[in-house]
């Protein structure tokens, strides 16, 4: 071969792999996703994973969803009858609806999905301590009798909170709750493509013909869920800065979560769009053990409480972009219809650095060893840590800073040994916001003790201020209810709430009808 | 020579039990729940304890080793915590992906570093040496994925010649299959080409400086001749070692070089175990990669009786 033949070959070769703008998204019945986190299964009620759950929404369908203001909507079920006083129950499903498999949706596959629904979810789990039967009186009818009155039953079954009570047949919800499904058959818009599943890499979502939409629009959880795609493919990429380069370069359509530090270089791009992903957005959480000295007494939590800046977290966690935080001097969402700040006074105005110091003092407290637990490998649990760290040594305390994984925070919380011993006394998670809205999804609030979450607080009236809240028969008494729980759970400091923020989704300007929620909505956007 | 292929092949088994009893021990010992990533951030305490006991994490070390150790007896590597798939079929998902990956790295660097290495070894002192050299070092200091992010951000987001991220099978076209890889392989061979350079020059230097070279150069042979024939031939078994134990280094590579190009491979899949202790996949994975690490080994030994037919097996 002459060398000008090998040179032209070469070039020839190059030309041909270089192919300009390959395996771009072109197709506008594809949409290219980048979830928040691995698929690694799609059963949400066994695991209450949000990326889980936001997956799940697409393949199963719920008897009612909840719209933008958090109003439960009839979704599967027709409508309802209620006794006069929330007690007696009964949900009728509308007619042609099929699952994936071809089989039609009874009302016995939405007697046993809510039975499992039940032993996992919190609001459920109050519906079946009070549960006297529930039963499928015909194909279409389901009748449930309590003997206590629960006037949040509709927002019980269509709150989008993981674990959602969604349908599924029978024979799959029969699973044991505490056990993953294995069979993904549901009634929703899209199929799952079990056969193309690559875990850790991609999920692909197959549109379903015989899908009946509501005549209504699509708004969050309620209305028609009318997809214009024929697949959606999820494309897990594990690294930010590859998420942020596909997407500029139209290999991906949708980035659901792009992290602070790239949003300036994706603002700057002239086809993408940035956007708030979910206007409840998250709360931050100092999250401490009520077990073991020091925090076992409540002046020690509240000496913290009063040195700790808000704004240092929030700034730490999303940088200087001042539209995506605010101070939250509560424990619940800001902006919801119940929201509330009473009792949030000490989380207010300048820190009180000396007394704080003053309040450890007075509590007895010696320069014990504070174990802090932090997630390293996620950002926002880092950069909380590494504030507490610093805040903790301004107020006199004595930090062991834990730098471990998140796999490892995970199992460490659960332990209750003394700290000195494999236990800890802090770490830093964050909730979302729609967790927050109420106390019914808001696991991290119950003060039950041994029955509450990672840290065990236990509090009597904050217990009390819960169970107000569930009883309150309309929004007035709910409002009250929850001014009182918040007051009371800020005096006895259940955990501290380290401020509100947001993040932003983006997506490329041709792809319309992305909306702010707590998870995407795939129905009603579109591709051109 | 088939004696000593099933005496080496016999000898993988204890090798490949001492790992098995390894791996697991450490994941027995390490820290972490996958319970408690399976039950998510808002489940309760009792939930993640009744998620464990369901998959039988709350039992014994020799219980679940013996079971462990059972099936993979019997063929069967188990069964995924999180996905509920077979972990033989996820490790099938991603093997085509990184014996891609690894074979294309593989030829680049040595097509690459061989003549490298020979031509600074011949030129030895000179600045095509140095400029060899200081590629060599350049190789060796830049992180295989800072390399990695740039060549994304010249040739995939500038230039616009190759994708960013993701795989396309090879059943689907050599053009798609190598567009995916070109980069990845690149970034990923960086390192592989210093290390055979620099091994091929050295060991290249010593034989070019032996009485057999001079007895051909004083006979006339060609420089061509003496270098590719005489020459890299007797220098071949370092190389070869080097190329094989580089195969390790590889391994640990694929891991960055796939997350930084999304190829969905062997390394990912660990990785992303690792992290949520998925542990059956990581046992999988583990064993994979230690029976690989040991079948090049026998296939180096086996090409030093090519090259050095002193060398008898």
């Amino acid at each position: 071969m002459q060398r000008r033949d090998f040179l032209a070959t070469g070039t020839a070769a190059a030309g041909a792999l270089a192919m300009p703008r390959v395996a771009r998204a072109q197709d506008s019945r594809v949409l290219r996703f980048v979830p928040q986190a691995n698929l690694s299964s799609l059963d949400a009620i066994a695991g209450t994973q949000y990326v889980v759950r936001n997956a799940s929404l697409l393949v199963w369908d719920t008897l009612y969803g909840v719209d933008s203001k958090l109003d439960p909507k009839p979704q599967m079920a027709e409508g309802h009858e209620v006794s006069a006083d929330f007690k007696d129950w009964t949900f009728r499903l509308r007619p042609g609806l099929t699952f994936h498999d071809g089989a039609p949706v009874l009302a016995r596959d939405v007697v046993a999905s809510l039975n499992r629904w039940m032993v996992r979810d919190t609001m459920g789990q109050r519906i079946k301590a009070t549960l006297d039967a529930m039963e499928a009186v015909d194909d279409r009818t389901v009748r449930l009798r309590l003997n206590k009155p629960f006037p949040k039953m509709l927002f019980a079954l269509g709150k989008n909170n993981a674990p959602v009570a969604e349908i599924m047949p029978e024979r799959i919800a029969k699973t044991d709750p505490f056990q993953l499904i294995t069979e993904y058959v549901g009634s929703g818009p899209m199929r799952f493509k079990k056969d193309e599943w690559v875990p850790g890499s991609r999920a692909v979502f197959e549109r379903f013909a015989d899908y009946q939409p509501r005549p209504e629009p699509g708004e969050w959880l309620s209305g028609g869920k009318r997809m214009n795609f024929d697949r959606i493919e999820w494309l897990i990429l594990p690294d930010d800065a590859t998420k942020a380069a596909a997407l500029q370069n139209g290999e991906v359509d949708w980035w659901e979560n792009p992290i602070p530090d790239l949003v300036p270089l994706l603002r700057g791009n002239r086809n993408i769009s940035l956007d708030i992903a979910d206007p409840l957005g998250n709360v931050g959480s100092f999250r401490i053990n009520h077990l073991h000295p020091p925090f076992n007494d409540v002046r020690v939590r509240r000496a913290v409480m009063m040195a700790l800046s808000q704004e240092d977290y929030m700034r730490a966690v999303v940088g200087d972009d001042e539209a995506l935080w605010k101070p939250l001097p509560s424990f619940f969402t800001p902006g919801t219809p119940v929201y509330t700040e009473e009792g949030g006074d000490l989380l207010k105005g300048p820190r009180r650095y000396d007394e704080a110091k003053r309040l450890l003092a007075e509590a007895g407290y010696k320069g014990e060893k504070i174990v802090l637990c932090v997630a390293t490998d996620v950002q926002i649990t880092k950069a909380q840590g590494d504030v507490t760290a610093d805040l903790l040594k301004k107020i006199g305390m004595n930090v062991d800073y834990q730098a471990l994984d998140w796999g490892t925070v995970g199992a460490r919380r659960a332990k209750k040994d003394p700290p000195s011993q494999g236990g800890w006394n802090i770490f830093h998670t964050w909730h979302a916001g729609a967790d927050c809205i109420n106390p019914a999804p808001y696991t991290a609030f119950d003060a039950g003790g041994d029955k509450a979450w990672f840290g065990w607080p236990k509090s009597d009236a904050v217990q009390a201020g819960i169970a107000a809240w569930y009883d309150a028969p309309d929004l007035a008494a709910e409002k009250a209810a929850m001014a009182a729980v918040n007051r009371a759970a800020m005096d006895f400091v259940t955990y501290l709430p380290t401020g509100f923020f947001l993040q932003y989704q983006a997506w490329r300007k041709n792809v319309t009808g992305v909306v702010k929620a707590p998870f995407p909505v795939f129905w009603g956007v579109q591709k051109t | 020579m088939l004696a000593y292929l099933l005496r080496r092949v016999v000898a993988t088994i204890p090798v490949m039990a001492v790992v098995a009893l390894f791996v697991f021990s450490l994941l027995y010992i390490a820290p972490g729940d996958p319970a408690a990533i399976i039950a998510g951030d808002q489940a309760s305490p009792a939930d993640v304890e009744r998620i464990r006991a369901g998959l039988g994490l709350d039992r014994p070390f020799l219980v679940r080793f013996g079971e462990w150790l059972w099936h993979v007896l019997n063929g069967d590597l188990g069964t995924s915590i999180f996905t509920n798939l077979p972990v033989a079929q996820l490790i099938g998902q991603r093997l085509e992906p990184t014996i891609s990956l690894m074979v294309l790295t593989l030829i680049l660097s040595v097509g690459i570093a061989v003549p490298m290495g020979v031509v600074a070894a011949w030129n030895h002192g000179t600045w095509i040496d140095r400029f060899i050299m200081i590629f060599a070092v350049f190789g060796f200091s830049v992180p295989v994925f800072v390399v990695g992010y740039l060549l994304a951000y010249v040739f995939a987001l500038q230039l616009e010649w190759f994708p960013v991220q993701g795989y396309t099978p090879l059943a689907r076209g050599l053009g798609p299959w190598l567009s995916n890889l070109v980069l990845p392989a690149v970034a990923l061979g960086g390192v592989y080409i210093a290390l055979i350079a620099r091994i091929t020059r050295a060991t290249m230097l010593e034989v070019l400086g032996q009485d057999y070279i001079r007895t051909a150069k004083a006979k006339g042979v060609g420089s061509r001749s003496i270098l590719f024939l005489h020459a890299l031939k007797n220098a071949a078994v370092p190389i070869v070692t080097v190329i094989g134990l580089g195969v390790a280094l590889l391994i640990g590579g694929a891991v960055v070089t796939e997350s930084v190009f999304a190829i969905p491979g062997l390394g990912r899949l660990v990785v992303d175990a690792i992290l949520r202790r998925d542990y059956p996949v990581i046992q999988g994975v583990v064993l994979l990669f230690s029976f690989t690490y040991v079948l090049v080994n026998l296939g180096v030994d086996l090409l030093y009786s090519l090259f050095d037919p002193r060398i008898r097996l």
